[in-house]
């Protein structure tokens, strides 16, 4: 059998702890605990094997990966590797003598995120007092020290008018790129999508806002939308098993931060196999692998190696079946719980936070 | 000398802007660029004039040693080098 060919990004979760308790998290509605998390020497053996299974760039990212005693330890690692490192934090506990350790480490990026440009909507998504002024003085540092800096926002209901406020405090604080990622409804975002899911003319006025910025050059800019206004699904993670890997806190690895609400399959874990026989081998990566897998109307369709049937995740939590079409495709006989959500006029529920 | 910005000439003296470098992928035997959040393949000559670039060398030098180097006409090196190098300065991955 020909191997599947080896993944370009490792998504490296190395706590699931945070200060701030956003109600988009991605990160799983079950959380894994401190204790569980895998000890220094495990994370460097799984740098390691990602490096030679081809794996060219690791996102460090959490939870709050700066919440890990040991992560200029394992930038260290990752630059002896050759491995790209990007860290992606929410700042607030970023100082001087840390950034400068990172940056002896050989760290090559920071992905910075905010969300929203004023102090009152920043504090009601991340819950945490002061956060707003300890971002902006990390970015401040981050801009000092030169290491590249991308800040990110997500967009949801509450905030998505303030686009062009998000660039200008961008331009500001020198960043040389933005991502402007409308939230994505899975786990913690799905509880709270009749909270946070725009409207369609919000989305309309988010998209021109971000053209206009695009127009004035200077800033690079990524711009991800949400799905539920479209009619054809996201070529989630670049396909199943394909480009990205993603490794928890205590070690299942996994196609996607999502997946671990996939049922009826065993998640494998670094501690038990190693990372080339899971993305190789594992009942897990290879079961959306490729386009073997898909039932009609995908089978068919003549953008199934373009979408990749879109996201599994998704399918699951929207129609109760993973291996079914993403409902987000009109051709999907579950296109109408999406345009329900979409165009539903809720009321204005509560947020519901993430803990543990 | 006045230059307009991003324009490279022959006396232009070029290196990696921070967070970029160039990288031989072993596992796919090819040459990238690693970039923030990106990784692109790059082929043909453009790994030969890449791995050229020191922050030292000027550019004319880089295409005098390529024109030795691969026994070729240096207008047409200059051609490919010139085209290659304002492309990746326009898109900041390059800088003076």
């Amino acid at each position: 059998m020909t191997l599947p060919s080896p993944p370009m990004s490792l998504l490296a979760e190395l706590t699931h702890r945070c200060p701030l308790s956003c109600p988009y998290c991605s990160n799983p509605l079950e959380l894994e605990r401190k204790a569980a998390e895998l000890d220094t020497a495990s994370w460097t053996a799984v740098l390691e094997q990602a490096a030679e299974l081809g794996v060219l760039q690791v996102h460090f990212s959490g939870g709050e990966p700066m919440a890990r005693p040991d992560l200029v330890e394992l930038v260290s690692v990752a630059q002896k590797l050759n491995l790209y490192s990007n860290l992606i934090t929410s700042g607030v506990l970023l100082d001087e003598p840390k950034l400068e350790a990172l940056d002896r480490a050989g760290l090559d990026h920071i992905q910075l995120s905010f969300q929203d440009v004023t102090e009152a909507g920043a504090e009601r998504i991340g819950g945490l007092k002061g956060a707003q002024a300890r971002k902006i003085a990390a970015a401040r540092l981050i801009r000092a020290s030169g290491i590249p800096m991308t800040l990110n926002f997500v967009v949801h209901r509450e905030n998505v008018a303030r686009i062009p406020e998000m660039f200008a405090l961008a331009r500001e604080l020198g960043a040389g790129r933005v991502e402007i990622a409308h939230t994505q409804y899975y786990g913690w975002g799905l509880k709270n999508r009749d909270a946070l899911l725009p409207s369609r003319d919000q989305l309309e006025e988010s998209t021109r806002a971000v053209e206009a910025e695009r127009a004035k050059g200077g800033l690079s800019i990524d711009y991800v939308t949400p799905d539920y206004h479209a009619d054809r699904p996201k070529p989630c993670m670049g396909g199943w098993g394909q480009r990205f890997v993603n490794v928890t806190p205590s070690g299942r690895v996994l196609p996607c931060h999502a997946a671990e609400i996939i049922p009826d399959v065993a998640f494998p874990n670094v501690k038990d196999v190693t990372l080339s026989e899971i993305w190789n081998l594992s009942p897990l990566f290879n079961m959306f692998r490729g386009t073997d897998w898909m039932p009609e109307p995908c089978r068919s369709c003549e953008r199934k190696e373009r979408d990749w049937g879109g996201c599994r995740c998704q399918a699951l939590a929207l129609t109760g079946n993973a291996a079914n079409t993403d409902p987000v495709c009109s051709l999907s006989p579950f296109h109408n719980l999406v345009e329900k959500a979409a165009t539903g006029v809720p009321e204005k529920p509560e947020l519901l936070y993430r803990r543990f | 000398m006045t230059e307009a910005p991003h324009i490279v000439t022959e006396e232009t003296v070029l290196s990696f802007a921070r967070g970029h470098r160039l990288q031989h992928d072993r596992v796919r035997d090819v040459w990238i660029v690693q970039a923030p959040e990106k990784a692109f393949v790059i082929e043909g000559a453009a790994p030969h004039i890449l791995r050229l670039l020191d922050g030292k060398r000027s550019v004319g030098d880089i295409i005098q040693q390529l024109a030795i180097e691969f026994s070729a006409p240096r207008e047409v090196i200059a051609k490919d080098v010139l085209a290659l190098l304002s492309e990746l300065t326009e898109k900041n991955v390059l800088h003076t």
